[in-house]
């Protein structure tokens, strides 16, 4: 059982990691334009031929 | 005298020494417009970046000032189909927007805290049947002791907060009883592990506050998209002014600008046509002046100089000079700011159906853990037990599904509302609307439209009228603007020449279509009675037509009264307009009870005689005569087209030409009322199911778990149930002034 003192922070470090990665990006503002974004991600405006 | 468009007032400077502006836009139908308007702007040479935000239809521009001025950009935007005004956000939107983020926060830490725990307690579980050592579970138990302490800590807080300020205020919530149940189940969680029992509720104390935060989330986003809808609205009503002014020649200059960069003391021009931008005093000119948006009175008021002037009223024949004045000031503004004062005064503070809920509720929880724990102490149990009993008590009952069962259906409910074209201004409007049982409305404005129009248009051949209606776009006159109404989506005529004081003319197919007084058009003016209508001439080709431009009732106005009627509503029509110019709208319409030549304060005493009656009353009015008796009635509603003052007090406002979106939103509001009832019931049904095994100490953390996200998904489920219901309409789009005024405003700046 010595290896859930090793697994249960593992799983908890990687919660944490998922909960850092919402808030960075809510404060980048990835949520302020939802029906855009869906959109845009057609448009190939970025690549350059 | 050239006359430039100057939004200065609306120009941000970003660190880069780059001017940017944000702008309403309209005309969005569809993704492609993103790409129309991005491309379109990146086109013209001096703009930095153009970003379109396709959820608020706001565009974010940032441009180089040398080489362009913010009038070039609205321009580039008109030129390629969109109509743009300057957009300044309104506090309560900013606030609004914050308040959604923090949600957001609180929801995502929430969503982390019970997953995990819900990973841990799940093991704890199995691990009872299948055999768990004490030391694992203890280790389990801190791990999740030390992500739910914080997380409960930080995403509590919208709860915990709220509860706080109604303790303060002497008052019991919803939140209440929350935050006791999620702050006594962390407690007793903390003291069993220190103790090695078997059971905590930790997972339970977090998912409770995930489920409500969805829900609080929810609700607040859909309100937060009404808001932004209606900041869009306003700012595109383009409302805008022409200031005179001098320049260093000392030759008078002539600029647009927004009534928003008014000060007092400017001087203002306004033609005929035009509606006065700010309360002001007359310089020089003499016109008459239409205040029907003030008074509710049709007939126009002749002014001179000296004479005080509303925002709002519109000018009929003669141009004025104005200066603005600081304050509004005049009788009759005095008498409705203090009637308002009264009103807001009297106004008693709404319960709404929750917190009602929660004032019955919450004691009787509270009582029922109570009894448990002095139960069990009777009964031989140690203290410890008892009080582990009476506390698992308290978590079953926290009203989990009775928290949601209001906030689901008002989600669904604002959003059904939202499609009909009526917005919300306040959270109780849905419940409010859903009791009245008598309907007051102003006429002016509300069962009538807020323009004038052609009221014989049905007799008249529709190529002709079409033709009358192009040849008035090119006119500014307020009677030729009605017929402009009728040129439907066709453009205004080339090479037409207006002649004062006599009518427009232009060349079509070789002969000359004239539109104005009956000599001009070539006619006899027949000698018989109009009425209240004022007579216009068309004539091409040697067809003749007489138009008679008056005040029309919206064109659903009778069957909205008579589906009020079937609803159970008692229908009355107070007007501040003359009684002879209300009595054959009244008869048209079929209502008996009406009253005419109404002052502010004589609508407040007929509201008052209502609900002295026991009547809950709606009052639906535009003007700024009717302000006060919106604020004093039940709940209230405003056309778009109302005065602000108006629609500020309204507890909703509507879009469109037609007066549909009030019977919609009655209905909606109804059927959202019984299905909050029905969700409360449920809740109810769940508690008397869950706490008798509460009581008994039956309830293990799994059983509460089950039942809380149980209930939860039914009331949600039950909500659901609105969206069938809802009505999908498809709401007018209302920025036919917004259109002409920007027309306007891109004239004089080219």
């Amino acid at each position: 059982m010595n290896i859930l003192v090793f697994m249960v922070p593992l799983a908890l470090l990687l919660g944490l990691t998922g909960l850092f990665a919402f808030m960075w990006s809510l404060k980048n503002g990835q949520y302020d334009d939802t029906e855009g974004a869906s959109h845009r991600i057609l448009s190939d405006d970025d690549v350059k031929p | 005298m050239t006359e430039t468009l100057d939004l200065s007032l609306y120009v941000q400077r970003a660190d880069d020494g780059a001017a940017r502006m944000d702008l309403a836009i309209e005309g969005i139908t569809c993704a492609a417009c993103l790409d129309d308007i991005e491309r379109g702007l990146a086109r013209v040479s001096g703009v930095k970046q153009a970003r379109l935000n396709l959820t608020t239809h706001r565009l974010a521009v940032s441009w180089d000032d040398n080489r362009l001025k913010a009038a070039d950009i609205v321009a580039a935007l008109k030129s390629i189909g969109y109509g743009a005004y300057p957009f300044e956000q309104r506090r309560v939107e900013a606030e609004e927007e914050a308040r959604t983020t923090w949600l957001l926060k609180c929801l995502g830490v929430a969503a982390f805290a019970s997953m995990n725990i819900m990973l841990l307690s799940v093991s704890v579980w199995s691990g009872d049947v299948s055999g768990i050592t004490q030391e694992t579970r203890d280790f389990f138990h801190w791990c999740s002791a030390l992500i739910a302490l914080p997380a409960a800590a930080y995403a509590g807080q919208p709860f915990f907060q709220s509860a706080m300020s109604a303790l303060r205020a002497r008052r019991l919530n919803m939140d209440v009883p929350i935050s006791l149940g999620v702050v006594l189940a962390l407690g007793m969680s903390v003291f069993e592990t220190l103790h090695h029992a078997e059971h905590a509720y930790f997972d339970s104390a977090v998912m409770l506050l995930l489920f409500l935060l969805a829900g609080r989330y929810l609700d607040q986003a859909m309100r937060r998209k009404t808001r932004a809808a209606a900041g869009n609205l306003a700012a595109l009503k383009g409302d805008v002014a022409t200031r005179l002014g001098v320049d260093e020649t000392g030759a008078e200059t002539l600029t647009i600008v927004p009534v928003g960069a008014l000060q007092s003391g400017d001087r203002v021009l306004v033609r005929p046509g035009e509606r006065v931008p700010a309360d002001a005093v007359v310089m020089s000119g003499a016109s008459h002046v239409d205040e029907s948006l003030i008074t509710g009175e049709t007939d126009r008021r002749p002014v001179e100089s000296g004479a005080n002037l509303y925002a709002g009223s519109v000018n009929f024949d003669g141009a004025l000079t104005l200066e603005v004045t600081a304050a509004a000031s005049g009788s009759l503004i005095d008498e409705v700011g203090r009637l308002l004062e009264k009103a807001g005064e009297a106004r008693t503070r709404y319960m709404r159906l929750a917190d009602r809920v929660a004032r019955l509720y919450a004691p009787v929880v509270h009582v029922t853990a109570l009894l448990t724990c002095i139960g069990w102490l009777l009964a031989g149990a140690g203290l410890h037990d008892a009080l582990i009993t009476a506390i698992a008590v308290l978590i079953i009952t926290c009203p989990c599904a009775l928290a949601l069962a209001v906030p689901a259906v008002q989600v669904v409910a604002s959003g059904a509302l939202f499609r009909a074209g009526v917005y919300l201004n306040s959270a109780e409007a849905i419940e409010k609307l859903a009791e009245v049982d008598c309907a007051v409305f102003d006429k002016t404005g509300t069962l009538t439209l807020p323009e004038p129009r052609v009221a014989n248009a049905a007799e008249i051949e529709p190529d002709l009228l079409a033709l009358a209606g192009r040849l008035a776009l090119s006119s500014h006159h307020p009677l030729a603007m009605a017929v402009a109404r009728e040129a439907g989506r066709q453009g205004p005529l080339p090479q037409t020449t207006e002649k004062a004081g006599q009518g427009v003319e232009a060349l079509v197919d070789g002969d000359w279509a004239r539109l104005g007084g009956a000599a001009f058009c070539g006619c006899e003016a027949p000698q018989d009675e109009i009425g209240a209508a004022s007579a216009l001439w068309f004539s091409w080709r040697g067809r003749a037509v007489r138009l008679l431009v008056r005040q029309t009732l919206r064109a659903d106005a009778r069957a909205v009264i008579d589906d009020l009627r079937a609803k159970g509503l008692r229908i009355l029509i107070l007007s501040g307009d003359r009684p002879a110019a209300v009595a054959p709208v009244a008869q048209t319409l079929g209502v008996a009870d009406w009253r005419g030549g109404l002052k502010p304060q004589e609508k407040i005493d007929a509201i008052e005689t209502l609900k002295a009656e026991g009547r809950r009353v709606l009052m639906i009015g535009d003007g700024l005569n009717d302000a006060p008796a919106l604020a004093a009635a039940h709940c209230s509603l405003s056309p778009i087209t109302a005065v602000d003052m108006a629609q500020s007090q309204a507890d909703a406002v509507f879009l469109g030409e037609k007066l549909a979106p009030v019977t919609q939103a009655v209905e909606i509001a109804r059927k959202a009322q019984a299905l909050m009832r029905q969700n409360l019931g449920l809740a109810v049904i769940y508690n008397v199911i869950a706490v008798p095994l509460a009581i008994a100490g039956y309830v293990t953390p799994l059983i509460a778990a089950a039942a809380m996200s149980g209930s939860s998904v039914l009331v949600t489920l039950n909500a659901l149930r609105l969206r069938a219901h809802a009505i999908n309409t498809p709401v007018e789009n209302d920025g036919g002034e917004a259109k002409s005024r920007l027309a306007l405003a891109e004239r004089t700046s080219a």
